[in-house]
């Protein structure tokens, strides 16, 4: 039985949930182009979605663009203090209001086509010779109230999410208790803020966006894929003698080899609404005096008790459903972001612990070098086994994606919080779920079919 | 000790540029100082490679690592292989003391790099830090400045 997506035809919520079954996705999920216009127009929409950090835009005017699935978008800062979200396009004849990557535009918005102005909130400040449109009952019109903002905003500890929706559901109840790991990173610094540090990597992908979503709870793979980065890193140190103290390489690159059962100790665990990571287990060996000062300033700030509680726990890789990944221990954030079914753009961001010394960051910035760049030995063995599954899945040999391991006797309840054995691909299809809930909400739903599919 | 002369130097850079293009790896190893870097920024005229990140930082263990991988039976980015070729301009000499045994160029290159219908082409500055060691010439230091440093890159993975 094929049930891959008919072109030409008016899509319905059916439609997309038959392609997620509990053990096994349909491979038209990373390569239809039709189910990809429906994660734009739907998904995307329906969800909360990470747009940047508050210090990218630190005072009124500053300004960054990005995207919100295939939304061009300005995030900026307005006279209230207050991050606003907008869409980049002049309400006039479409102009994008700005096209570099981040900037200040004093207090107001200028398109430069037409001169029409706005406030840093999008309102509609003046029109030039406006005589010219009165009487025309254009006060009437969504052009005169402005840039459209998107649907709603939310700041949390300085990292900006917006809904594109006008309504939907609530960065709460998204969220819910996976914020914890955005808190715990943000924890660890002495005064409880982040700093965004330099331009992020910028890594373009032909694959779908959600394979490398995917790849971040994917714990079988890296001592396979990695063995040509990882596995020769450690053959040439214990040529070498294992000397100490390591050289980089080593402390980073390395640890991917690890076997099967550090993996599996160490655990996943899932959220609602398709969030999860990697790393239960709580470090009880945390290395508290690794680097100088930085341990006194943690207890200085939250007291002894609480400062060990912070740096005592180590997960590694937190996914934000649909698209961002983060790194608390390291203060690292990388955002996958569509940009057709078979091209992603990666994005992959460090902040600066506030109040800590340089070390750490330093360290920071040594770890998105070594694994996040387009030159990054690991980056290659990653970026080829995306590239090659979504050629091989141009294949109509098989239709079927299997993301059956550990999966229970029992149908898997993912509105509930649950930890298990890291080698687990729970966090698959939580994210699965997650992805047919949210875009079939806003998806017609046919009349109860008669006879045979 | 050997003093070296303006020919000299600039003909280094073109045997380099040869050996990186002729896959001769083990060979251009031989050629850094073991406490030097092979530093790629991120960031246009970026000052730092240490508080911010850049594409590369690379220590003698790293540009071993990248050698030794890509002669791997199971580097699977590498099958099939990449090659590249520099086109390079003559480079300018800023720097020659002979008496310090100090040297720097700094040289426009085109690089090409390409595997199987992919084929990249990166403009860029290299600049070289050269110290007289006996009597040959050894890199201390080499930077790279892409012109589209920030651009979104694919696989990046021989080295300019």
């Amino acid at each position: 039985m094929t049930v891959q997506l008919q072109a030409n035809k008016a899509f319905d919520a059916q439609d997309i949930e038959r392609l997620v079954q509990d053990h096994q996705v349909h491979r038209d999920v990373y390569t239809s182009q039709d189910v990809y216009a429906l994660e734009m127009q739907h998904l995307f929409a329906n969800v909360w979605v990470f747009v940047g950090h508050e210090s990218q835009t630190p005072k009124h005017g500053d300004y960054f663009t990005t995207q919100i699935g295939s939304q061009p978008v300005i995030q900026v800062r307005h006279s209230d203090g207050g991050i606003k979200v907008l869409h980049n396009r002049c309400p006039h004849k479409g102009t994008k209001i700005a096209i570099d990557r981040h900037g200040n535009t004093g207090t107001f918005f200028r398109c430069p086509y037409h001169a029409w102005s706005f406030e840093t909130d999008g309102r509609l400040k003046a029109v030039p010779l406006e005589s010219g449109y009165s009487d025309t009952s254009f006060e009437t019109t969504e052009n005169a109230n402005g840039i459209k903002p998107v649907g709603a905003v939310h700041n949390h500890r300085g990292f900006v999410f917006a809904r594109l929706a006008d309504s939907g559901i609530s960065f709460d109840d998204f969220f819910g208790d996976s914020l914890s790991s955005i808190d715990n990173m943000v924890d660890r610094s002495p005064e409880g803020r982040l700093e965004v540090a330099g331009p992020p990597l910028r890594y373009m992908h032909k694959c779908n966006w959600k394979m490398l979503v995917e790849n971040q709870t994917d714990t079988c793979h890296p001592m396979v894929a990695h063995q040509s980065s990882a596995g020769t890193a450690v053959r040439i140190w214990e040529e070498l003698g294992n000397p100490e103290p390591r050289p980089p390489a080593m402390q980073i690159i390395a640890p991917f080899m690890s076997p099967y059962e550090f993996f599996e100790k160490m655990g996943i665990r899932t959220w609602p609404n398709g969030h999860g990571h990697t790393g239960v287990s709580h470090s009880i060996h945390s290395d508290y005096d690794s680097i100088p000062g930085y341990f006194e300033a943690m207890c200085f700030t939250y007291g002894e008790t609480r400062a060990k509680a912070i740096l005592d726990e180590n997960r590694h890789n937190t996914i934000y459903f649909p698209n961002i990944m983060v790194k608390g221990p390291i203060q690292q954030l990388r955002n996958f972001i569509p940009i057709g079914p078979d091209k992603t753009l990666v994005e992959s961001y460090i902040y600066r612990l506030v109040g800590a010394p340089d070390e750490l960051l330093a360290r920071t910035a040594m770890y998105n070098r070594m694994i996040n760049a387009p030159t990054s030995i690991v980056g290659h063995d990653d970026l080829e086994m995306y590239e090659r599954a979504q050629e091989g899945l141009l294949s109509d040999g098989l239709e079927w994606v299997n993301l059956q391991r550990l999966h229970p006797s029992a149908p898997e309840d993912f509105s509930q919080e649950a930890v298990e054995n890291g080698t687990t691909e729970r966090q698959m299809r939580n994210q699965f779920d997650a992805w047919k809930t949210f875009m079939t909400s806003t998806m017609p739903r046919s009349a109860s079919r008669n006879g045979s599919e | 000790m050997t003093d070296f002369t303006h020919d000299e130097i600039i003909d280094f850079i073109y045997a380099e540029a040869r050996m990186l293009d002729e896959g001769r790896y083990d060979e251009w190893l031989e050629l850094w100082l073991d406490d030097a870097h092979y530093w790629m920024p991120l960031d246009y005229k970026q000052d730092d490679p240490h508080l911010t990140t850049s594409l590369l930082y690379e220590d003698m263990f790293m540009l071993k690592l990248r050698v030794r991988r890509l002669k791997g039976a199971r580097t699977y980015s590498q099958k099939p292989k990449s090659r590249c070729s520099h086109v390079i301009q003559r480079p300018f000499v800023d720097l020659l003391d002979n008496e310090a045994g100090r040297y720097q160029t700094n040289t426009s290159m085109h690089y090409v790099e390409t595997r199987l219908d992919d084929q990249i082409l990166l403009a860029l500055t290299a600049t070289h830090d050269l110290t007289r060691v006996d009597s040959a010439l050894r890199i201390a230091g080499k930077r790279v400045d892409l012109l589209n440093c920030d651009a979104a890159f694919g696989n990046i993975q021989l080295l300019p």
